[in-house]
């Protein structure tokens, strides 16, 4: 049997949060809205509209592509994008073909290397809404600003793409904060190509992309499954042709929905109704990143001393990283960042994590609380007294429990250090 | 009081000096354009009732709008049965300035069909008569808005230029036609033809008024990222303090220009040598490259900005697209596809690029250029049918500038053996209107125009 090698590269789209869409001001917040109620005759692409475009997008878009460190062009421009569609207002989708606003990056993950190819800025289409035997477009989404990321087809394997597509949405939504990234709302999107090489390294002469995929588990499943089906496929010497696939995550199946055998002419052209773009590279070098996830992990495990799995831990939700931070700013704090990091790690949340945002509490109540457990937590008292530190957090952690809400630590841990005081 | 052939800016005065009322005035030209509409074909959509205004600098003067000019609640169909029942809901952005300086909308002007054409003949609707003949074309495509003027329905319209669809049809029908630099004017609401070349314009009787009328248009638009920021001067002050010029005539543009023309211009040059102006030969690139670039670029725009026109929406599918727009969807598509487009829209990107850099170097030896309009005057209606690529031949000496994206303006510089209009253009630099604007000024000061306007609207009395 001849030996195979899964070849994948990854399209992914991530609509942005911004306040209005991309070409005009209506609302880019279309979820659960009235259907074409966020609509104005440029996203509707009536006669004599003009797109304009938002600066803000396009600064996100500079920003997603620094940190996944690409080269961030200083030329740039729009171009048209022809294709028919019920959904697409005017017979063409704003995007970007031979100067996107980057290129060039990679991501490092697994302590591999994958390589970017493009980021880049496009408008999203409308919606078909099937019901009862008619079509209907909702346009609300037409307009919104989405920016794709393609990368070169440098995955072999699903665990790394779901490592690298997790780490991907972790940034964008969490550290970047510049679009949900909600798979199920559809505002990120994964496209996988997949193929098999008999020689690594080595593109065969087709490709299978599997669209409509709303998981990070269910991208996994669907590697899984063609690498499966093409290795099967390409034993039995059956030629492989370009093709699109849906999944089918009932059944854990791809399926086929059209062949990509002819090459899709979209009679791209530059956008004449939006003046190209030039960046100084010195307004390009000052735009700032935060700490990146990688980068405070690093910092947790080399300056704070937490373990791989505490700091990974913390840093997967930055909510939990912002209240680490805020609890071991505190002075002398910064001894027991380990203690304070499985504090934070063990506390229960309830499911929408409103942890940052605490709620005002009655002051009789934290000090009802507080009493309640010190009485039945003698034994921790005593730790504390004796110079446990650990047993602060024990109890603290205890105290939230009985409050039941999120309250404001800072406040709380006071409040409980002062009276622990008192009754020594 | 007899308000036949008074210009806006007469007019304004008289309201002004209270001797008419905005009502009268309006009124007046209400009645006007209901009583030759029906020989001439101008208007589209004609407004049974004026909804004038009293406030503004323009006075309630009601304004003819080319039909590609977007009007709230009021159809709007570039000439096209496909947009026959499109009512927009929102103002073009030259129709809401104007109407935000005190005027108001007498109708909608017939144009070719998308406007696509140069003679009106491509329109849905029939095509306009030119007021100096009517078995002659007017020109196009804003021939409706050209005839309003040259018939005095109107002292002013508005038209709209992509190569010399203002300035021809002024020439043609003897009138001032004012092209302004592309940017200048916002397209916002103006139904695209060709986006890289589109350019709202005036017809007008006098230079003055499309002066004051450019001055209320221009400048920049939040909704049109294509507009410039460079500040819009006072034109109608400008032209006042005349000027001393260093005019270029090229020589390719009087080739193959038909004798009459040639001969008025060239008195026209006396006369501004008389002034005092500086008149030298200059050589510009031949206006038959521009035929070309400009043909492929603006069929590819087409092909791209009639997409939307898919038939899902505005009640029409594309079987109602006229013959002239399916060979420019088609022609339009073929030079964007793929395999095609490196040999002839990219080429003709980089052809404009040198057209562009044709005109620099003639600006660097000159302040304004001067050279026919058309090489020919108003021709028979139904000519156009006999040539391919008419509206191309029409308009060459119109498509260097407009593939530069430069101003021009067409003025009347006398008439042929015919008895019909001939028509000069002065070129300048981008953003300088007031130059040209200045040289044209002092022209019609000299001439009136040799009364052109006056002869003519005696076969259109009140």
């Amino acid at each position: 049997m001849i030996k195979y090698y899964p070849i994948i590269g990854l399209e992914i789209h991530v609509e942005l949060n911004t306040k209005s869409k991309m070409f005009c001001q209506c609302s880019a917040d279309y979820f659960n809205k009235k259907p074409n109620s966020e609509v104005c005759p440029v996203c509707l692409g009536l006669p004599g509209a003009l797109p304009v475009p938002n600066q803000k997008a396009i600064e996100y878009t500079q920003i997603i592509a620094k940190a996944l460190n690409c080269k961030l062009n200083t030329q740039s421009k729009f171009d048209r994008k022809h294709y028919f569609y019920p959904d697409l207002p005017k017979g063409y989708q704003i995007s970007q073909y031979d100067q996107p606003f980057a290129n060039n990056g990679f991501l490092l993950i697994n302590d591999k290397k994958f390589r970017i190819q493009r980021v880049h800025l496009e408008e999203d289409a409308g919606k078909l809404i099937h019901k009862s035997n008619a079509t209907y477009v909702d346009f609300n989404r037409a307009g919104v600003p989405l920016v794709e990321i393609v990368t070169k087809p440098d995955f072999d394997n699903s665990t790394d793409i779901k490592d690298f597509l997790e780490y991907l949405h972790l940034l964008i939504q969490q550290y970047l904060k510049v679009s949900n990234a909600n798979m199920e709302e559809g505002s990120m999107r994964l496209e996988p190509n997949i193929s098999l090489t008999q020689k690594k390294g080595v593109l065969p002469g087709y490709k299978i992309e599997v669209k409509n995929i709303n998981s990070f588990k269910f991208v996994k499943k669907t590697v899984d499954f063609e690498i499966d089906r093409q290795t099967k496929l390409l034993n039995k010497n059956v030629k492989l042709k370009n093709e699109t696939r849906g999944y089918d995550e009932n059944k854990a199946i791809t399926f086929f929905q059209r062949t990509k055998e002819e090459a899709k002419d979209y009679r791209y052209f530059p956008e004449p109704d939006i003046p190209p773009f030039t960046f100084l590279k010195k307004d390009l070098d000052k735009i700032k990143l935060p700490e990146l996830p990688h980068e405070k992990l690093q910092r947790y495990k080399s300056d704070l001393k937490l373990t791989q799995n505490q700091a990974l831990l913390l840093t997967k939700d930055i909510r939990k990283a912002e209240l680490f931070e805020k609890l071991i700013s505190k002075e002398n704090s910064l001894n027991n960042a380990g203690k304070i990091a499985n504090f934070i790690i063990n506390r229960s949340y309830d499911r929408n994590m409103k942890i940052s945002e605490p709620e005002q509490i009655d002051k009789l109540d934290m000090t009802k609380a507080i009493k309640i457990v010190l009485k039945s937590n003698q034994k921790a008292v005593n730790d504390y007294s004796s110079g446990k530190d650990n047993a602060l957090f024990f109890i603290l952690g205890q105290v939230i429990k009985v409050i039941g809400k999120n309250v404001d630590i800072k406040e709380l841990k006071s409040e409980l250090i002062k009276q622990m005081k008192s009754i020594k | 009081m007899k308000l036949i052939g008074k210009t806006l800016t007469e007019l304004l005065s008289l309201i002004d000096k209270k001797q008419i009322s905005e009502e009268e005035t309006a009124n007046y030209f209400l009645k006007r354009a209901i009583k030759y509409n029906r020989k001439l074909n101008v208007f589209i959509n004609l407004r049974n009732k004026i909804k004038f205004q009293k406030k503004g600098v323009l006075k309630g003067i009601p304004i003819p709008f080319k039909d590609n000019f977007l009007t709230k609640d009021i159809n709007t169909s570039a000439a096209s049965n496909l947009l026959k029942d499109f009512i927009p809901p929102y103002n073009s952005t030259v129709v809401q300035r104007l109407l935000n300086n005190g005027s108001s909308i007498l109708g909608k002007t017939n144009m070719d069909a998308w406007a696509h054409g140069s003679s009106t003949e491509t329109s849905d609707f029939g095509p306009t008569k030119n007021p100096w003949d009517i078995t002659r074309s007017p020109g196009g495509s804003s021939g409706g808005s050209a005839a309003a003027v040259s018939a005095y329905l109107s002292p002013i319209a508005i038209g709209s230029e992509t190569a010399g669809s203002v300035r021809q049809p002024a020439a043609w029908c003897g009138i001032v036609g004012l092209k302004p630099t592309y940017g200048r004017v916002s397209r916002y609401g103006v139904i695209a033809m060709g986006s890289s070349l589109d350019c709202p314009g005036v017809l007008a009787l006098s230079v003055k008024d499309s002066a004051i009328i450019l001055s209320l248009i221009a400048g920049k638009d939040k909704y049109d990222a294509t507009t410039s920021d460079i500040s819009v001067p006072n034109y109608q002050y400008l032209i006042k303090s005349p000027k001393k010029y260093k005019i270029g005539i090229p020589e390719e543009y009087l080739k193959d220009t038909e004798k009459d023309i040639k001969n008025n211009i060239l008195d026209a040059v006396k006369i501004y040598e008389k002034m005092g102006h500086k008149i030298v030969k200059i050589k510009l690139m031949s206006p038959k490259y521009s035929v070309s670039v400009y043909t492929i670029i603006q069929r590819a725009e087409v092909s791209s900005n009639l997409s939307r026109y898919d038939g899902l929406r505005y009640g029409k599918t594309r079987d109602f697209f006229g013959e002239e727009a399916k060979k420019r969807i088609m022609l339009g598509t073929f030079t964007l596809s793929q395999g095609y487009v490196d040999e002839y829209y990219k080429k003709a990107q980089k052809i404009r690029t040198l057209i562009i850099e044709d005109f620099n170097k003639a600006f660097k030896e000159v302040d304004l250029i001067l050279a026919p309009t058309t090489p020919n005057t108003a021709m028979k209606l139904g000519e156009s049918s006999k040539y391919s690529f008419f509206g191309e031949l029409m308009d060459r000496l119109n498509e260097p500038s407009s593939v530069a994206g430069l101003p021009g303006i067409s003025i009347p510089s006398g008439l042929d053996k015919k008895e019909l209009p001939t028509s000069m253009q002065i070129i300048g630099r981008s953003f300088e209107e007031e130059s040209i604007l200045n040289l044209a000024y002092q022209f019609e000061q000299e001439t009136n125009f040799f009364n052109l306007y006056e002869k003519q609207s005696k076969n259109y009395p009140d």
